[in-house]
């Protein structure tokens, strides 16, 4: 009888190691690939916004607490989601999310759509003690972020390796970076007005944490969490001509 | 340990530390007032730890020739050792962000105590930590009994097991501290992430050397998991890793992907970390392990190539189930949902084989609570991989995606499969590796089981309640058409649970306790004997018998 092929395989300890990489490329090669060449991935929207410094630093906070664990920031096609938190995500929303914070478990409610829905002094109520606002919450407590002062000095380098990954930041931006964020928690001055020049009118300025004579890590949180779905109307635009239709 | 090694080998031991220890230099100076300045502390501890540990046996006389006839077990002893050592911390901690979740105040207002700061402790510890430093002791010691072969050097299996213990001590330290990417199952940042792939590749070339000096013409079955799980880790980990560190002197970096890409790279990597970390590579020590304790041939050496072929390649699709009614394209989503389904033939033809292996010795089964272990954990496999294939597709994971099930689904495999298997496996190793009959303790090994098992129950069957029920809440609309639930009153819903969660989580850390007592009382055992038998040869012959006369 004819050797069994495999027989053959197995006595070759590169052939199997060529084998199994070949065989385990496949897969993502066929699915990831495409995602970049395909132009219909991501949504063409003009008027979609980068983070501006401070909210930069509050999603990076975001991250180092490790809120993702808890909190989704995507809603997903379905009818119940959309009822409860708002017009499903697009793909265009996270395009400047390096990395995405979609994430995978709802322990608390999802946060795609967070942005403007309560008042800062609400968020920094919730985040010293989340029980002081909702009293069934499991939430932990997040006080040390009022204590914090927020390290801004290495700003511009943060917002020059956004612009190596290609978030479009202009060379302006990163020059400013570090007195655009301390401009956007302190309103009426000269750096609020250059916050909004090179971000938009529409960018909040305002004392996050209610206190405008210190820049405090809650401040970058706050910031970042209201302009949660606010990056662009394209959503909501979307959710209103289905409406209409 | 060290009188084993060669002088050369030592010089190269001395020479590596000292370069680690400036690396952790460097990083402590480049990074001051960064969290990265830390790392290059414990970097430069570890390396000065190590040195003198090495420097003590120093002028040890050479080891003999003879040596080069056995096989090199060393790494493998303290593999296991450290692997479990990793278990009772991973699990610990498990329990503690179990908790957190019924009593969310036990953080005492310290950032590091905080739920979302110690999950990745728990998930990098049991997984990194207990799973990897297994795999790797379970590896060396399987790679030269089925090739024959001794390992080819004697240092390059301890960077790449003490290297791999830097890195998991480096990650968890890092979450404590504030520092990760937020991927989940790959938190650590970039510089942990290149100290992973220096260790990784030399892992690879220890499997490929030693499998070139072989005296068998085949490749074992188990070799190709194990080879297989290096291999594709090794692509996942540097395909999702790449990232732009914002200095040299900052542990900050950002990844080069982003929005849909990035998610789904990240559950590309995800899922198939699962694949070749929990899968593949305890199948290679299933595969091993459990027919040697069994006293059985593997049921089918056809099966094990259709499974082995079909987990390898099937596997790699499906990580797009993590994303289904996302902004991801549909057709990638749907692509995900039909190779799971179809990977369920492969991975029950795993599970079946194993079984079927157990046929003839299923009194072994029931007298032996190692042998059991395993026959649990293959059981286990085929549950939730059945599970896993269930909960791909779309319309029921629109159910269960964001809640407790998968938390459940995880644990079902990661507490009844990986665990079990593994602690099968480590019970069956550790007297073959310290010389002895059996365990210290047989009663133990079956009061562990019991914990494991009933721990694992336990805690499925609170997710599987908590997870269905949050699932139907958040959907259930009333009469009048809105919604009826608001989401807290789904969160007041799972209290119980959580709480029996956590419970369930507790015995089987106790179970991981009475685990590593047991194996520590076996490798003293084994010394103290040791020890005697050198005290008795001491004594010379003529006297030994007096002793004996005057008693």
């Amino acid at each position: 009888m004819k050797e069994f092929f495999h027989r053959k395989i197995e006595r070759n300890a590169i052939g199997f190691v060529v084998a199994i990489v070949a065989v385990a490329s496949i897969g993502g090669f066929m699915e990831i690939a495409p995602l970049f060449t395909i132009q219909e991935t991501v949504e063409e929207v003009p008027d979609m916004r980068t983070y501006t410094p401070l909210e930069l630093a509050g999603r990076n906070i975001y991250i180092r607490e490790g809120c993702y664990a808890c909190h989704s920031q995507m809603i997903r096609t379905l009818r119940d989601e959309v009822e409860r938190y708002g017009p499903y995500s697009l793909a265009v929303e996270s395009k400047y999310d390096h990395p995405m914070l979609w994430g995978s478990k709802r322990t608390g409610p999802d946060l795609a759509r967070l942005g403007e829905k309560y008042s800062d002094a609400w968020h920094v109520a919730h985040l010293i003690n989340p029980r002081d606002v909702v009293p069934e919450s499991v939430m932990p407590k997040y006080g040390w972020l009022m204590r914090n002062e927020l390290k801004i000095d290495d700003l511009g380098e943060h917002i020059a390796a956004q612009q190596t990954v290609g978030v479009p930041y202009t060379q302006e931006m990163v020059e400013n970076a570090v007195q655009d964020a301390r401009g956007q928690a302190t309103p009426d001055t000269d750096a609020a007005a250059g916050v909004a020049q090179r971000y938009g009118d529409a960018t909040h300025v305002r004392a996050f944490d209610g206190d405008p004579s210190r820049l405090t890590e809650m401040d970058a949180l706050v910031a970042y969490l209201q302009i949660l779905g606010k990056l662009t109307d394209k959503a909501y635009q979307q959710a209103a001509t289905a409406e209409v239709q | 340990m060290v009188s084993q090694l060669t002088t050369s080998e030592r010089q190269y031991a001395l020479v590596t530390l000292l370069l680690l220890g400036l690396g952790g230099l460097a990083m402590a100076a480049m990074g001051r007032g960064d969290p990265i300045a830390v790392h290059g502390y414990i970097v430069l501890l570890f390396a000065i730890g190590l040195s003198f540990v090495v420097m003590a046996g120093y002028y040890a006389p050479e080891p003999d020739k003879e040596r080069l006839s056995r096989y090199y077990d060393d790494p493998t002893r303290v593999g296991i050792v450290l692997s479990i050592a990793w278990a009772v911390v991973g699990m610990f901690v498990g329990v503690w962000v179990a908790a957190l979740l019924a009593w969310p105040d036990l953080t005492f207002d310290q950032a590091w105590a905080s739920f979302g700061r110690l999950r990745p402790v728990h998930t990098s510890g049991v997984i990194f930590g207990f799973g990897g430093n297994a795999l790797i002791a379970t590896s060396f010691h399987v790679l030269q009994r089925t090739t024959r072969a001794r390992l080819p050097g004697q240092f390059a299996p301890w960077f790449v097991l003490l290297g791999y213990n830097l890195f998991c001590v480096v990650a968890a330290s890092g979450y404590l501290i504030g520092v990760t990417q937020s991927k989940e199952y790959a938190e650590p940042e970039w510089y942990a992430d290149i100290w992973l792939v220096v260790v990784w590749v030399t892992y690879f070339l220890i499997y490929l050397r030693t499998l070139a000096r072989r005296k068998e013409p085949h490749i074992y079955v188990a070799n190709w998991y194990y080879m297989a799980f290096i291999l594709v880790v090794a692509m996942l980990h540097i395909v999702n890793n790449i990232a732009v560190p914002i200095s040299w002197g900052s542990a900050k970096s950002y990844s080069v992907y982003s929005g849909v890409q990035d998610a789904m790279v990240q559950w590309w990597y995800g899922h198939n970390a699962v694949a070749f970390f929990l899968t593949a590579g305890f199948l290679g020590m299933m595969y091993y392990y459990m027919p040697k304790r069994a006293g059985r041939p593997i049921f089918s050496y056809r099966l094990s190539i259709i499974s082995f072929w079909g987990i390898t390649f099937f596997y790699m699709w499906a990580g797009s189930h993590h994303l289904h009614y996302t902004a991801l394209p549909q057709w990638v989503q749907t692509l995900g949902m039909t190779f799971s389904v179809m990977l369920l033939v492969p991975s029950w033809a795993s599970a079946g084989n194993a079984l079927a292996t157990l046929n003839g010795a299923w009194h072994k089964v029931r007298d032996d609570a190692t042998l059991r272990f395993m026959m649990v954990a293959a059981v286990f496999y085929g549950l939730s991989t059945f599970e896993g294939s269930f909960m791909a597709i779309r319309p029921v994971n629109s159910l269960s995606h964001y809640t407790d099930w998968t938390v459940g689904h995880v644990h079902a495999g990661a507490l009844g499969w990986v665990a079990m298997i593994t602690f099968g496996s480590i019970y069956a190793l550790v007297p073959w590796m310290w010389k002895r009959e059996a365990m210290y303790s047989p009663k133990l090994i079956e009061v562990h089981f019991w914990l494991a098992l009933s721990g694992t129950i336990v805690y499925v069957f609170a997710m599987w309640n908590s997870g269905i029920i949050q699932g139907l809440m958040w959907r259930t609309y009333n009469e009048s058409g809105s919604l009826t639930y608001s989401f807290i009153d789904s969160l007041v819903a799972m209290h119980p649970y959580y709480i029996a969660r956590a419970f369930g989580g507790l015995l089987f850390l106790l179970g991981a306790i009475v685990a590593a007592y047991n194996v520590w009382m076996t490798i003293r055992q084994s010394k103290l004997e040791a020890a005697q038998g050198k005290e008795d040869a001491d004594i010379p012959l003529f006297a030994r018998d007096a002793v004996q006369a005057g008693e």
